[in-house]
């Protein structure tokens, strides 16, 4: 009777011990996955010309990526600097002024943010941002823009983005001890000066990183950029310019990829890069936050 | 005895939601030399200490009723300005918190933030509350080096400085020397002898032989409540109080 | 001195606004998909599946996206929390605390958290290739419940983490094994926590678009086996307003309303799970 259950006991051990490790490993795996199938284009073609030529012609066999890279970094660029003040103002807000009964009602709300649906972002964004663009933004200047543009990718994704970055900002202030406020306030600072030259301070590493998080989320959200950002294969030079982010090439070509040689090899390779680039920044982020954990252990 | 005072408390209630931490507390306390509060753990000392310098506005659920009255201003009324107060009192919590700056720029934050910004000035001052606090010597060198370099007790006389430096007529610390080294502890303590003169200094502590070292005035709380204040020989070698009296025999702690 | 408390009152008006911003976004979104969605809403669009020409106008419903995504959430939940309820369980109560695998494991599931979903699309896309099979439910059960793995798998972390170490010890020292204790003590109760985290996982399955895209395939039909494609509330959405029919549109808005809806649904019986379901808790 004991041996059985200890047998059981090892035995689901084990188990759980390999499911560990291979989920442990997973992201090894979906790299090398994905670098194996995009090894025939890159057999052909140097990985720098394929990043820096702006020319895509697949039917021809040419596949720049340099277009796509550059409307990713135009939306995500956008979508950080609307995203910066907003979320960090709001969270040092809920961590430092707001009452608890405050934080208790909004938490909630900003968690549904996080959950609604990208496709729902999307919706929203062809229903009134991209009008808004077109209508009232881009006659301001004096131009004419379709109103799908990076400004309205940049939009959409900044909402999505402030869940993330608040979450993990507040978290950080909240780590700031609590003493530390005390002595500055009772050097008589107020509450503000208080944040700004000790809070602030003191947090700064790890709200770097929870911008990071934030970008690097913005960096390869997919269906609601390709819905409002025009997808448009050419470098942007003004925000009011259609874009086509890399997400967006990869989710908009599912159809004809197998058809066109190379092409299936072009946007798994689109996609490994996608990984490394969010693999980089994520990893670095969660580096510099387990380091503020660690310091204030 | 006659004493004028700074700091006078008026039917002081804190509740912490549904716990009352301070009941009722009335007293006045005496202006200049040391000014001991003693009493078993989580009977109060710190919440009356940072009710003071309204520190205790930031905890969450907490409600104040009663008067503080601060150079007869009451303290809790809500048009007074909260800064002013606090400034007056310069505040050593049980660790030091050395702000995440230089040396320099933590004794400097506070004339900062109040509008000095001659940088002359600030260099005297630097010199001069460090000096008052016994760290030049051993800082001189390096102060503009990360504050978060410095050993635990010097981190403590740091904080001390820090406060000093916006010059202030009171000092409260809250058991000062319960992370230090005993030698560290000392030189609070020192610092504290030095400064009596100046500053009205109130200290929270659970250490009855730092009380009877330090005090000029004690002040026994136990439960949230005020059982007995007086000059300090008066409560050291004749407390009225049975309370008291088993406090000091280590009967109850 | 009046400098300070002007910018003191600056400041906070300007994270009131932001956090105002912020919050009016989220009632702007849900506003405008209620708005746009609710009058375009029929029997038809939850009761049938696309009948000839639905794309052009003509009648039909979203049936089959809804018990699509439906199934494929569903299977993505159900092979995620075969994966991580036991890895979680694994690093709680059998890794010893503070060892490399655990910590290596907590931070592959953060970075996992990271990677967009149309890199799980991708990688699904080449499972498929591995072993030759095409677009179907399982496929994008699959390339989900990857998705799906790392959210479900932190969120359940966090809740058995916090449970006290004592209540461990005590289940050890009645003569329990690791396996009894952690499949009778740490579930129970953590119970309302995984529940939570199934939910979040099932919503954060049933909403996604970019991972399904490639590897669930697309169909007007329900599909009744596994290896058949299957089309997806998201997809639908997509699928509808890229039409040029104004009728299609509409349609897509109620479609996008039904999926808020379910997202709201779920997110609330979330909330209120983590209020109710405490009677075991020990606190």
């Amino acid at each position: 009777m004991d041996s059985k259950r200890l047998l059981k006991d090892r035995l689901a051990g084990r188990v759980m011990f390999v499911l560990t490790v291979l989920s442990g490993l997973l992201v090894f795996v979906m790299a090398i996955g994905l670098y194996q199938r995009s090894r025939p284009i890159l057999a052909i073609k140097s990985l720098r010309e394929l990043l820096f030529s702006t020319s895509w012609h697949p039917l021809k066999g040419e596949f720049g990526f340099l277009p796509f890279i550059m409307g990713s970094l135009w939306v995500t660029g956008v979508a950080v600097v609307i995203a910066i003040p907003l979320c960090l103002l709001t969270s040092v807000y809920l961590s430092e002024y707001a009452s608890r009964y405050v934080r208790e009602w909004t938490k909630p709300l900003i968690d549904l943010l996080a959950g609604i649906p990208s496709v729902i972002y999307g919706v929203w964004g062809v229903l009134v941002v991209v009008p808004l663009i077109k209508d009232h933004i881009a006659p301001l200047f004096g131009t004419f823009s379709s109103g799908y543009s990076i400004l309205a990718g940049g939009i959409v994704l900044a909402i999505m983005v402030f869940p993330i970055i608040i979450h993990v900002s507040s978290e950080v202030f909240r780590s700031v001890p609590y003493e530390l406020r005390e002595a500055s306030l009772s050097l008589g600072a107020t509450k503000w000066q208080t944040v700004k030259y000790v809070v602030l301070r003191k947090a700064m590493p790890g709200v770097i990183a929870a911008v990071v998080l934030g970008l690097s989320r913005a960096f390869g959200e997919t269906m609601a950029v390709l819905m409002v950002a025009g997808n448009v294969a050419k470098v942007p030079s003004s925000v009011l310019d259609p874009a086509y982010p890399l997400p967006a090439l990869i989710a908009n070509n599912y159809g004809e990829m197998l058809s066109v040689p190379l092409y299936d090899s072009a946007l798994l390779l689109a996609s490994l890069i996608l990984l490394a680039v969010v693999l980089f920044f994520n990893v670095i982020a969660r580096v510099v936050l387990i380091r503020v954990e660690r310091s204030i252990q | 005895m006659e004493f004028k005072t700074h700091i006078s408390v008026r039917n002081l209630n804190v509740f912490y939601g549904d716990q009352q931490a301070l009941k009722d507390i009335t007293i006045d306390i005496p202006d200049k030399g040391i000014i001991v509060i003693i009493g078993p753990s989580g009977c109060g000392k710190t919440t009356l200490l940072k009710s003071f310098n309204r520190l205790i506005d930031s905890t969450d659920g907490v409600r104040v009723s009663g008067e503080v009255l601060v150079d007869g201003e009451n303290i809790f009324d809500p048009k007074v300005e909260v800064t002013r107060i606090r400034k007056k009192m310069g505040l050593l919590s049980q660790n030091p918190y050395p702000l995440p700056m230089s040396i320099y720029d933590n004794v400097a934050y506070g004339p900062r933030i109040h509008g000095q910004k001659n940088k002359k000035e600030l260099g005297r001052i630097v010199e001069h509350y460090l000096r008052e606090s016994g760290l030049w010597e051993e800082v001189k060198d390096r102060l503009r080096s990360p504050a978060s370099r410095l050993s635990v007790g010097q981190q403590q006389r740091l904080c001390l400085a820090r406060g000093l430096a916006v010059e202030p007529e009171i000092i409260l610390a809250d058991e000062p020397t319960s992370a230090l080294d005993p030698k560290s502890s000392r030189h609070i303590e020192e610092s504290f002898l030095r400064l009596k003169e100046r500053y009205t200094t109130i200290v929270v502590t659970h250490i009855l032989r730092q009380a009877k070292r330090l005090a000029d005035y004690v002040i026994f709380l136990y439960l949230g409540e005020l059982i007995e204040h007086g000059p300090a020989e008066e409560i050291f070698e004749n407390p009225r109080e049975e309370m008291t009296r088993e406090y000091m025999k280590g009967i109850i702690s | 001195m009046d400098r300070r408390r002007i910018e003191e009152r600056i400041f906070k008006g300007l994270m009131i606004f932001s956090t105002l911003v912020i919050l009016s976004a989220l009632v702007l979104i849900l506003a405008t998909v209620i708005v746009k969605g609710l009058p375009a809403m029929n029997v038809a669009m939850i009761t049938q599946t696309p009948k000839g020409g639905y794309y052009l106008g003509k009648e039909g419903g979203i049936l089959n996206a809804i018990v699509g995504s439906v199934y494929l959430a569903g299977g993505a939940t159900v092979l995620s929390i075969l994966v991580s309820l036991p890895v979680v369980l694994y690093l709680n109560v059998y890794a010893k605390k503070g060892s490399r695998l655990v910590s290596f494991t907590r931070f592959s599931f953060d970075v996992l958290w990271g990677v967009p979903s149309i890199v799980y699309g991708a990688f699904g896309f080449t499972i498929m290739l591995f072993f030759g099979l095409r677009a179907s439910l399982l496929c994008g059960i699959i390339a989900v419940g990857l998705l799906v793995l790392p959210i479900m798998s932190r969120a359940m972390d966090e809740v058995i983490r916090m449970i006290p170490k004592e209540l461990l010890d005590a289940s050890y020292s009645l003569g329990a094994t690791r396996f009894e204790t952690a499949f009778k003590v740490v579930v129970r109760q953590a119970l309302p926590g995984i529940l939570t985290a199934v939910l979040i996982g099932f919503g954060r399955g049933i909403g996604d678009a970019a991972s399904v895209i490639f590897t669930a395939g697309f169909s007007d039909s329900i599909p009744y086996s596994l290896l058949r494609p299957a089309a997806t509330l998201p997809l639908a959405i997509f699928f509808q307003l890229g039409t040029p029919f104004v009728e299609v549109q509409d349609r897509a808005y109620a479609s996008a309303f039904i999926l808020t809806v379910v997202i709201l649904v779920i997110s609330v019986a979330s909330r209120l799970l983590t209020r109710r379901f405490t009677r075991h808790i020990v606190r």
